[in-house]
């Protein structure tokens, strides 16, 4: 018997319509519906059916195989097994039935008052239903079987009084959900009472779970009633039983193993019926509340590049040169981009910064360039090239390696980057052992060495800490070391100080600076803070809606912004505003991947828009040695360069 | 870490009462009279006069209620109605058969269910296909009748193994595994899905944290990735999943001992149940509640030996 505790988590739902809909779609449901009511139907109709009196006994016909007199063959009395499978299906149902009728009428209504009015009803009843669930249910139903014995309806009352807590608490959870809501607290405050707030608003909306829990309670209570029938507790030995059936068999197993069949099969049948009816019901809803999601994985595949600014930078070999990469969401129609032609490269010593506001493509860069995207998105065509090697061709393996030895990332959440179930000590190890060949004591003397270099005070007990004993700052400078560890090329940081205070934030950035000069790595900087860019980086690309719109030394940028959207940004940060002048925020946010327009992405927010700026897809153009825009009214708005 | 082990089982002794309470006033308030249960219907009225008060149900329920919990305390759970004998001694010559069969099929299930897990984690398809399929065969077969299929195909058709009884250990350590087999895997079986299936769905959780990217970015191997550092995270709720099997397997001792003819305390439930020996279903009450307590502190345990955070707070 198993237990009835397994079964918790359900999808909170609304409405039913789409639901209906969609278990239609399922070939299998529908014949699990059938099947349930089928046997509903010939359970009812079992006296006109059965072709024999179940307990009819003919001894010169027992144990007969299958014949076209008894189709499912005779028992051990010589009874028909069909005609007993007929009847026997009566008691399982009404049994079924109690079982279930217990579980609602307690279940739904504690359930939802629990949810509903919290405090300490919630509290109480939370703590009976963890008492109900301690003890096997079986268990308590033999101590009322051994006072009332045989009486099956007692034991199945009990059954359902046992499986509330289970019900309680999907109900419970569910309503909690749902009493939030804002038409709940509406009708709250319209005054209606709390009784029919809870059966007109709060019921409807966790019809679903309640649907679910109640098909797979139905599958234990058969599991449950046909086993108490199989130990012959419930029943008296001429009733014809499903579970008793089984049992019977048993005793003639070395003579007629068929008997076990037909009760077997039956009951299993059934059970299924039920759980494939809970388990569509649940999918069902729990597609609604998930949009779908198309993942797709493997290799990026290539298309031929198209024509580029690969050549801008000819003459030195390039720590990295990424051309014309572009990421996308594969879904139902199609590919949605969410990274477009972007083309970037940075030298050794050099920092270069990416920014843009949130949800402009920036991390989606850094971790196509890292080749660990999200399951849902793939690079589909670009190249990247590490120190003159084109590695989007390379396979997993080989990549592999250059993780962490020649490229190095660290995110933004520090704490979350660290395994939190590791000593800090033992990761770093771990990755240093990676990259070099070293014994366990020289491994952790190098770890030590690393945790020194980034300026932690006691390297010794943040060896031994775990990442939720550190502060973000300290957490961050762990990141760093292990980033390190393998004495990497190219460093790419997502926002290294976005979750740090203030004073902290400088004090990362001035670390990684004094790591850039004694090892001349390349640093890929991604932010959005101006202050940061100001501060560090040599060049700067700006992003904006998958693409890069501007791209210029920082000081240029600062001083003479060529695109509409840097000035915008620009003019919208307190630090960089010109005195006096009235500090400016740009209006609306940046389009989502899949709506972005043909024409200039910038043009529904540009103060500057033109007739030209959509209808056409608007390229980067060049404006000097070091400076492109991708705007078609940069020398009218911006006037000539003077490079 | 120990102050947390001291607390759970502090708040796991009201629980004990409070479950012990209530089998206790169940019993009483079934409609139902044991005395004339026992006697069946041709028993003569001083007859049953005389056993209501050897049972003691002629004294107010309360009173009842505190000679058994005094008792119970004293560790004196009664005699069984059914063979004089005391209860704990009855029960407690029947408690290494159930554990063996209770621990055996956890192992069993958890090695087989985390491997499964694992393995469909790295591979979708075909195996995730397996274990849903798996899934639905547990779910679908009821033990006994599932304990029955093995018998009449491993011991009555091939002759392998025993079909029913149990050899203790101390007798034949061969004997004592063969006699395990078929009812460990019936009772292990239902449980391999439910854990290979959380293993599943928690390293596929884990494997989107943001530390599985730094690992990668920094270059550490796929396999130290998933066996090491997913894997770990991911057993914490696998663990209390494993608990649960543990439970599902005990209950389940109810029916599969039967079908084996194991001694176990299940089988002896459903006996005792067949002779209305109240304090004997009574006392298989307290123990099978006393096991599942101690199998949560342990749950406990691994919680802190898996996640350190646990160890704080």
């Amino acid at each position: 018997m198993s237990s009835v505790v397994a079964i918790e988590h359900v999808e909170p739902v609304s409405g039913r319509s789409s639901v209906v809909r969609s278990l239609h779609r399922r070939p299998l449901v529908v014949v699990a519906v059938a099947f349930v009511a089928a046997l509903v139907l010939v359970s009812l109709i079992a006296p006109w059916l059965a072709p024999y009196d179940p307990r009819a006994q003919d001894l010169s016909n027992a144990l007969g195989g299958p014949t076209s007199h008894h189709l499912l063959g005779t028992d051990s009395l010589g009874r028909d097994v069909l005609s007993k499978i007929l009847y026997g299906g009566r008691r399982s149902l009404l049994s079924i039935a109690e079982g279930v009728v217990v579980v609602l009428t307690l279940g739904v209504p504690l359930g939802l008052i629990a949810g509903y009015r919290g405090g300490w009803t919630d509290q109480a009843l939370g703590r009976l239903a963890e008492v109900l669930l301690a003890v096997p249910a079986i268990i308590f139903v033999l101590v009322v079987l051994a006072v009332a014995p045989h009486n099956e309806d007692v034991a199945m009352v009990t059954f359902g009084v046992l499986g509330v807590p289970v019900m309680f608490r999907v109900v419970r959870g569910a309503s909690l959900r749902v009493r939030e809501d804002l038409y709940v607290s509406a009708a709250r405050i319209s005054g209606l009472s709390h009784p029919r707030i809870m059966v007109r608003h709060v019921l409807p909306r966790v019809k679903g779970p309640i649907i679910v829990q109640a098909t797979l309670f139905a599958a234990y209570a058969l599991l449950f009633e046909t086993g108490l029938a199989y130990l012959g507790l419930t029943s008296d030995a001429g009733t014809p039983t499903w579970g008793g059936m089984v049992g019977e068999a048993s005793a003639v197993i070395e003579q007629q193993r068929w008997l076990l069949v037909p009760p077997g099969v039956v009951i299993a049948l059934t059970i299924l019926a039920f759980a494939v009816i809970g388990d569509a019901t649940r999918d069902a809803l729990s597609e609604r509340t998930q949009s779908s999601r198309a993942s797709s994985r493997g290799r990026p595949t290539l298309s031929t590049p198209a024509p580029s600014h690969a050549g801008r930078h000819a003459g030195d070999v390039q720590l990295l040169a990424v051309d014309n990469l572009r990421v996308v969401l594969p879904d139902d129609r199609g590919e949605v981009p969410v990274v477009d032609s972007v083309s970037l490269s940075v030298a050794a010593g050099e920092t270069v910064g990416l920014v843009g506001e949130s949800g402009s493509g920036k991390t989606v860069t850094a971790l196509a360039l890292l080749r660990l995207l999200p399951p849902a998105l793939r690079m589909s065509s670009g190249s990247v090239c590490v120190e003159g090697v084109d590695v989007s061709s390379m396979s997993e393996r080989a990549f592999d390696r250059l993780r962490g030895s020649t490229l190095a990332y660290i995110s933004q959440e520090p704490q979350s980057a660290l395994d939190p179930t590791f000593t800090l000590g033992s990761q770093l190890v771990e990755v240093v052992r990676r990259h070099e060949e070293a014994s366990r004591p020289k491994a952790r003397r190098r770890a030590l060495e690393l945790l020194g270099m980034v300026e932690l005070p006691d390297p010794e007990r943040v060896a031994r800490s775990r990442a939720h004993e550190l502060s973000g700052g300290m957490a961050q400078r762990v990141a760093i070391a292990i980033a390190l560890a393998g004495r990497p090329k190219l460093l790419i940081a997502d926002e290294p100080t976005t979750a740090l205070d203030v004073t902290v934030q400088a004090e990362i950035l001035a670390l990684l600076k004094r790591i850039q000069r004694e090892t001349h790595m390349g640093l890929l900087l991604i932010t959005h803070n101006w202050g940061v860019v100001a501060d560090s980086c040599d060049r700067t690309m700006v992003m904006y809606a998958g693409q890069i719109v501007e791209e210029s030394p920082s000081q240029d940028l600062f001083d003479r912004p060529r695109h509409p959207y840097t000035l915008g940004l620009l003019n919208s940060h307190p630090a960089m505003a010109r005195a006096g002048a009235a500090l400016t925020t740009m209006q609306g946010g940046v389009p989502s991947p899949g709506s972005w327009p043909t024409g200039c992405r910038f043009a529904s927010r540009c103060r500057f828009v033109a007739s030209e700026c959509t209808g056409h897809a608007i390229p980067l153009t060049q404006q000097s040695t070091h400076r492109s825009t991708r705007c078609v009214r940069t020398a009218e708005i911006f006037g000539e360069v003077h490079a | 870490m120990v102050r947390l082990l001291l607390r759970r089982l502090a708040a796991s002794v009201p629980l004990l009462l409070v479950v012990c309470s209530t089998t206790f006033f169940l019993a009483a308030l079934i409609p139902g009279d044991l005395a004339r249960t026992i006697l069946g219907p041709n028993a003569s009225q001083d007859q049953y006069l005389a056993l209501r008060d050897q049972l003691g149900l002629n004294k107010p329920l309360t009173e009842r209620y505190w000679a058994w919990l005094t008792d119970a305390l004293h560790g004196n759970l009664g005699q069984s109605l059914f063979n004089q004998e005391p209860v704990t001694s009855l029960l407690d010559t029947r408690l290494p058969t159930t554990l063996s069969l209770v621990v055996g099929a956890t192992i069993l299930a958890a090695v087989l269910g985390v491997g499964l897990g694992i393995a469909s984690a790295r591979s979708a398809g075909m195996l995730g296909r397996v274990v849903d399929a798996l899934a639905l065969v547990g779910l679908a077969l009821p033990n006994f009748f599932l304990g029955l299929l093995l018998v009449s195909w491993f011991a009555v058709s091939l002759q392998l193994l025993p079909a029913t009884g149990y050899v203790p250990f101390t007798q034949s350590p061969g004997g004592w595994t063969k006699s395990l087999i078929l009812p460990v895997v019936t009772l292990a079986l239902p449980g391999v899905a439910v854990v290979a299936k959380q293993t599943r769905d928690s390293m596929k959780d884990v494997s989107r944290q943001p530390f599985v990217r730094t690992l990668r970015a920094s270059g550490i191997s796929r396999r130290s990735i998933t066996f090491k550092h997913v894997l770990r995270s991911a057993a914490i709720p696998v663990v209390t999943v494993i608990g649960l099997v543990f439970v599902g397997a005990l209950s389940g001792t109810v029916l599969v001992e039967s079908v084996f003819a194991m001694p176990g305390l299940g089988g002896l439930a459903v006996q005792a149940t067949a002779n209305h020996d109240l304090p004997l279903i009574q006392g298989v009450v307290v123990y099978f509640t006393v096991i599942v307590i101690a199998v949560n502190v342990l749950v406990d345990i691994a919680y802190g030996a898996l996640d350190p955070r646990v160890r704080v707070s």
